[in-house]
C-alpha cells in the first residue's frame, strides 16, 4: 500500500505550486487558478485523512464536497469581479488594478 | 513497489507536471488547459484512495463547471491574454523562494509527525456512497452544512450575475 506521506508531500508540493502562481502571476485569472490548485491540494489532504484514519466515517467526505461547493462559489463570483473589472478599466493586470490604494 | 505505488507515482508526475505549466504557460487559455490534466490527475488519486463518489464529482464539478468558467473568462478578456509581456511579475524571485520555503516547511512539519509512514487501517465500506448520501440528508448528520452550502451556491449565482452584468456598471 501507498504511504500516507506520499500524499501529504504531494498536496504539499501541489499547496507550493498555487501558492507561486498566486504571488508571482500577472494576469488576475492566472491568480485565481492559483486558488484552484491550493484548494485542491487541501482536498487532496481531506480525502486522504478521512482513507487513513476513518474510512467508516462519512465525515471526511462531507468535507471534502462542502470545499467543492465554496470553491464552485469562489470561482463563480472572482470571475465575475475580473470580467466586471475588465470591462470598465480594459486591463485584468493585478499590478495596475491599483484605484483603491492611496 | 507495487502496481498502486507506480499509478500513484504516475499520477503525481502529472498533477505536478502540469500544475506547474498551469502558473508558468504565457497564453491563459492553455493554462485552463493545464489545470484540466491537472484536475483529472486529482481525480485519479480520489479513485486511488477508494473515493470514487469524490472523482466524479471532480470530474463534473470542476472539469465540467470551474473550468469551462475559466475558460469563458479568459475568451472574454482576452486582449490581456496575448500579452507580448512576460506571465510573471518582478517579484517572481521572491515568489518563488516563498514557496520553496512554505513547502520545505510542510515537510520539515511532516516528518516529525509520528503517524508519517502509515498505511491504511481498514477498508472502506462497500456502501460507502449509500451512506453519504444519506448523512448529507439526515438532521442527525449533515443536513445544516449542506442546505447552509446550496443557499451559499445561490447567493454566489446572484451575486455573480449581478456584478458582471451592466447593471452593476451605471451605479
Amino acid at each position: 500500500m501507498i504511504p500516507i506521506s506520499w500524499y501529504l508531500v504531494l498536496a504539499a508540493a501541489l499547496f507550493s505550486i498555487g501558492l507561486f502562481g498566486v504571488l508571482a502571476r500577472k494576469n488576475a485569472v492566472a491568480i485565481l487558478l492559483g486558488i484552484e490548485l491550493m484548494l485542491n491540494a487541501v482536498n487532496i489532504n481531506l480525502v486522504t485523512f478521512w482513507r487513513y484514519n476513518a474510512p467508516a466515517e462519512v465525515t471526511g467526505q462531507v468535507f471534502a464536497i462542502i470545499v467543492f461547493a465554496v470553491a464552485a462559489a469562489e470561482v463563480a463570483v472572482g470571475l465575475a469581479l475580473i470580467i466586471s473589472i475588465y470591462r470598465n478599466r480594459k486591463t485584468i493586470v493585478a499590478d495596475d488594478l491599483d484605484m483603491m490604494k492611496w | 513497489m507495487s502496481a498502486m505505488q507506480v499509478l500513484f507515482l504516475i499520477f503525481a508526475a502529472i498533477i505536478l507536471g502540469s500544475a506547474i505549466k498551469v502558473v508558468t504557460t504565457k497564453k491563459m487559455i492553455h493554462a485552463a488547459f493545464w489545470l484540466i490534466a491537472t484536475l483529472f490527475g486529482v481525480a485519479a488519486l480520489y479513485v486511488l484512495l477508494s473515493a470514487g463518489f469524490l472523482a466524479m464529482v471532480q470530474i463534473v464539478v470542476y472539469v465540467g463547471a470551474v473550468a469551462i468558467l475559466f475558460i469563458f473568462a479568459v475568451m472574454l478578456t482576452r486582449k490581456d491574454l496575448r500579452d507580448s509581456a512576460a506571465p510573471l511579475n518582478d517579484r517572481w524571485t521572491m515568489a518563488a523562494l516563498f514557496s520553496a520555503l512554505t513547502f520545505a516547511g510542510f515537510v520539515a512539519l511532516l516528518k516529525n509527525w509520528s503517524g508519517f509512514g502509515k498505511t491504511p487501517s481498514a477498508d472502506v465500506p462497500a456502501d460507502m456512497i449509500e451512506r453519504l448520501g444519506a448523512a448529507l440528508v439526515s438532521p442527525d448528520a449533515y443536513i445544516l452544512p449542506f442546505e447552509v452550502a446550496s443557499v451559499l451556491l445561490l447567493a454566489a449565482l446572484i451575486g455573480a450575475v449581478y456584478v458582471a452584468s451592466d447593471a452593476a456598471k451605471n451605479k
